[in-house]
């Protein structure tokens, strides 16, 4: 089984950091630093910031509704939230076009510009931030809200003191991996965005372009860039889990 | 069967949990493997088991060398503290499963299971799944899952420990019915001492990873090898440098010479005896325990000053405990 | 009251994000009436591209159930150097962006990658050919039932198969009779998420198939291929068909998480 672990990530990672880097450092740096890349890069990355930021207050709003709120429909509006996991990105983006581009029924046509990449990121990482809160609230304790408020704390501080802390942890990884699915969505992206260069061009749709030109060094430059990106969220997903537990721990 | 352990050692990182223990179980007999928690109990049960390995000594069952048998091997049936039932499959279908796994005849298997059912009385249950049954039917049934492959030694960790004290006395007394019908070599692990008093042939007390003593229960009771023993079975209080049991207290309200002053601080009333809670002048605990018509012969009450004076006593050299 | 507001806004957000689009779709694609719809599905190209979906999920899903399920067993239940990495390494590919994941194996796989030209003499094509769409595929998918199967194990504890064991049951009678059941629905639902994520596969399978249509060209491609063809009508029609297998999916999770919950 760890041969077909390594086989299957291991070479793969180790292949694109030697392509990346096989004409040499200086060619590895010019190629990360053209314009076009930096661009792309720069876009990539404030999208993905954005579009992480607005998943913790809407995500967590979600989340609040579902586990604390109840009316009819709630069984089919929780399903809902995964539909960014079940529906291919390229359909996605091709959605969010019919309702928000040229053809919108309701007149509003964000089609080729920044918006759309917003739009797009906030499809695709829509359930996040949502299904990481989720559990924690259901698990929380309600007699612990019942303990500040017999105390006298208002709902505003109990929140704040209280439930806030709690979900920290689930808001923040599930921020980490709505920031690492957005850094690099592709699919949703490639319909309403145009792939305009340095205005709607993200970092995965520039590899792409460096790849079918065949130049497959600068395409793995970048690529590499983004790994690394990947790996550190990935990292402090981990270490968010392992700080979030420390009180369970003898 | 009988079961041999010779010279067991186990540690678990920097923490030693046997230390070179020995201990001869008789075929047929029902052994209570006695203790405070992390005494070593489990882990030694386990070691019997084939569930862990021990680092050093032997493990004999019916006098062959077991000690590198895996535990599908050994042919011991094993009963867990929070029962390990299959949730996923009836009663019935628990109690066959060894059975199954031997690739047994249906019939057989049918029949056998039925007179299990019989026999731990659950009948009437076997369709049931474990999650409808309570605390104690669900280790019944453990049991009979155990015993239905004819094990020849029926190992039990805390059998009782998860259910509550009625039920736990039910089951304690209907284990030893149980072992009196089937007669196979039994031990149990627990930490209750009148658990282990009221239905062992012999109690095999455990500290720290060493046997303290082994013996029939009246045996560790009258004669205790070590200040641990007398206080884990039954109680023991210092009296003046000497371990006295409860009832062994005489008390006087007028001075006596060569006793103990001390002063009741609460009575409690048990029925037919009377439980009395003595503190001395260092801020030592004594309790005494008087019979309902001495205590009223003698006329105490709470804050009186009285003297004490053991009519058994036992001292020992080791005074830690 | 704040409650209404609360709902006001999330149901509002999932409206205009999600339901929203999707409805659109839906009402544009029949609002001509079925058969220009049904005519851009039955198209042979298109037939062609929904088979090649599915034949890819249906090799890559089971690979993955295995590894899946392995993978679980052995990070709970073993201990081994390495494992802490293994557990972070699971999940990369959801890290990871598909277009790296297909220049990656380009890399591997292509004429000049390094186990390219040794294919190529034996007369095997991986890039451009099922072979590495197959990969890809089972690269992005890898994670999901590792991480349904991994907290239930977890939860479940070793107790039943330790009795298992004392009972005679043998290595792999034990996990067939005892693990498997007890991690049945934690597998199920780390199936219909790894199914999902092979239909909708679009940037690592973009990257290594060439697009060709009639050969390489996967139904989420040729959702692609028909925009840039100006055929929306077309590229709506198998949207339709995806996002109908995306609801049947959405239904089976909530069919079966409750199950999973009370496992």
């Amino acid at each position: 089984m760890t041969t077909f672990l390594t086989l299957m990530v291991m070479l793969p990672i180790a292949a694109l950091l030697w392509e990346a880097t096989s004409e040499g450092k200086t060619t590895f740096w010019e190629a990360v630093s053209s314009p076009a890349a930096v661009a792309s890069l720069k876009l990539t990355l404030v999208a993905s910031f954005v579009v992480a930021l607005m998943n913790a207050v809407l995500g967590t709003v979600t989340a609040w509704v579902l586990v604390r709120d109840d009316f009819r429909g709630k069984t089919f509006v929780n399903a809902v939230i995964d539909l960014p996991f079940a529906l291919p990105t390229i359909v996605a983006g091709l959605t969010l076009l019919a309702l928000y581009g040229p053809t919108s029924p309701i007149g509003i046509d964000v089609a080729f510009t920044r918006t759309a990449i917003v739009l797009a990121l906030m499809f695709v990482t829509l359930p996040f931030v949502v299904r990481t809160v989720q559990p924690v609230l259901q698990e929380l304790d309600p007699e612990l809200e019942e303990a500040a408020r017999s105390l006298g704390a208002s709902n505003t501080t109990t929140f704040r003191r209280v439930v806030f802390p709690n979900i920290l942890p689930g808001i923040l990884s599930g921020v980490a991996l709505a920031f690492a699915k957005a850094v690099g969505e592709f699919g949703s992206l490639v319909i309403i965005t145009g792939n305009i260069p340095y205005r709607t061009e993200v970092s995965s749709v520039y590899i792409f372009g460096r790849i079918e030109s065949g130049d497959s060094t600068s395409a793995a430059a970048v690529a590499v860039v983004l790994l690394a990106l990947s790996f550190v969220t990935l990292l402090s997903i981990g270490a968010i889990r392992h700080v979030a537990t420390r009180h369970d721990r003898a | 069967m009988s079961i041999l352990v010779r010279n067991v050692s186990k540690r678990f990182g920097d923490f030693v949990a046997l230390d070179d223990v020995s201990l001869d179980v008789e075929s047929g007999s029902l052994t209570a493997l006695l203790g405070p928690s992390g005494s070593g109990k489990s882990t030694l049960l386990r070691i019997v088991a084939g569930l862990e390995t021990a680092d050093a000594g032997e493990i004999l069952l019916s006098g062959k060398d077991a000690t590198a048998l895996a535990p599908q091997k050994r042919n011991v049936g094993f009963v867990f503290q929070h029962y390990a039932a299959f949730k996923h499959m009836t009663v019935r279908d628990n109690i066959a499963f060894g059975l199954k796994v031997r690739k047994r005849p249906k019939a057989e298997i049918r029949e056998r299971v039925e007179e299990l059912l019989g026999l731990v009385q659950l009948q009437g249950l076997g369709d049931r799944y474990p999650s409808q049954l309570s605390g104690g039917q669900r280790q019944r049934m453990g049991l009979a899952r155990a015993l239905a492959p004819e094990p020849q030694v029926l190992l039990l960790d805390e059998p009782f420990g998860a259910l509550d004290a009625r039920v736990r006395a039910e089951l304690r007394e209907w284990l030893r019915h149980l072992h009196d019908v089937v007669s196979v070599t039994t031990v149990f692990v627990t930490h209750d001492q009148e658990e282990a008093m009221e239905i062992s042939d012999q109690i095999a007390v455990m500290n720290a990873g060493r046997l303290e003593q082994v013996g029939a229960p009246r045996d560790l009771y009258d004669q205790p090898a070590s200040a641990f023993v007398m206080r884990f079975v039954g109680d023991a209080y210092d009296l003046d440098g000497a371990l006295v049991r409860p009832h062994d207290v005489e008390l006087s309200p007028a001075f006596e010479d060569d006793a103990v002053e001390a002063m009741i601080v609460r009575v409690t009333f048990l029925g037919r005896d009377v439980k009395i809670e003595l503190h001395d002048g260092a801020g030592g605990e004594i309790v005494a325990l008087l019979e309902r018509n001495r205590y009223e012969e003698l006329g105490l009450w709470r804050g009186q000053t009285v003297w004490a004076r053991p009519q058994r006593e036992r001292i020992f050299a080791d005074e830690a405990a | 009251m704040h409650r209404l507001w609360l709902r006001f806004v999330a149901l509002g957000y999932l409206a205009a994000i999600l339901v929203g689009p999707l409805a659109i779709v839906f009402w544009r694609t029949f609002e001509d009436g079925f058969q220009p719809a049904w005519d851009a599905l039955t198209s042979p190209e298109t037939i062609h591209a929904l088979k090649l979906t599915l034949l890819i999920t249906a090799i890559a899903v089971p690979i993955n159930t295995v590894f899946g399920i392995v993978c679980a067993l052995a990070i709970v239940r073993r201990r081994f150097p390495g494992k802490g990495l293994l557990n972070a390494f699971i999940d990369l590919p959801l890290a990871l962006s598909p277009v790296v994941v297909g220049l990656a194996l380009f890399l591997l796989y292509g004429r000049e990658g390094w186990f390219g030209g040794w294919l190529e003499d034996h007369g095997i094509q991986v890039l451009f050919a099922l072979p590495a769409m197959v990969i890809a595929t089972i690269f992005v998918s890898l994670p999901f039932v590792a991480r349904e199967v991994v907290p239930t194990l977890r939860e479940i504890g070793d107790e039943q198969e330790q009795a298992a064991k004392t009972l005679g049951a043998s290595g792999w009678q034990t996990f067939w009779r005892i693990t498997l059941p007890s991690i049945r629905w934690a597998v199920v639902y780390g199936v219909i998420l790894t199914t999902a994520r092979c239909l909708g596969e679009y940037g690592a399978v973009a990257v290594v198939s060439g697009r060709i249509q009639g050969k390489t060209e996967t139904a989420t491609l040729r959702v692609q291929e028909r925009y840039e063809s100006f055929d929306l009508a077309g590229a709506y029609a198998i949207s339709i068909v995806l996002a109908l297998m995306a609801i049947a999916v959405l239904v089976a999770t909530t069919v079966i998480r409750p199950k999973e919950a009370n496992a």
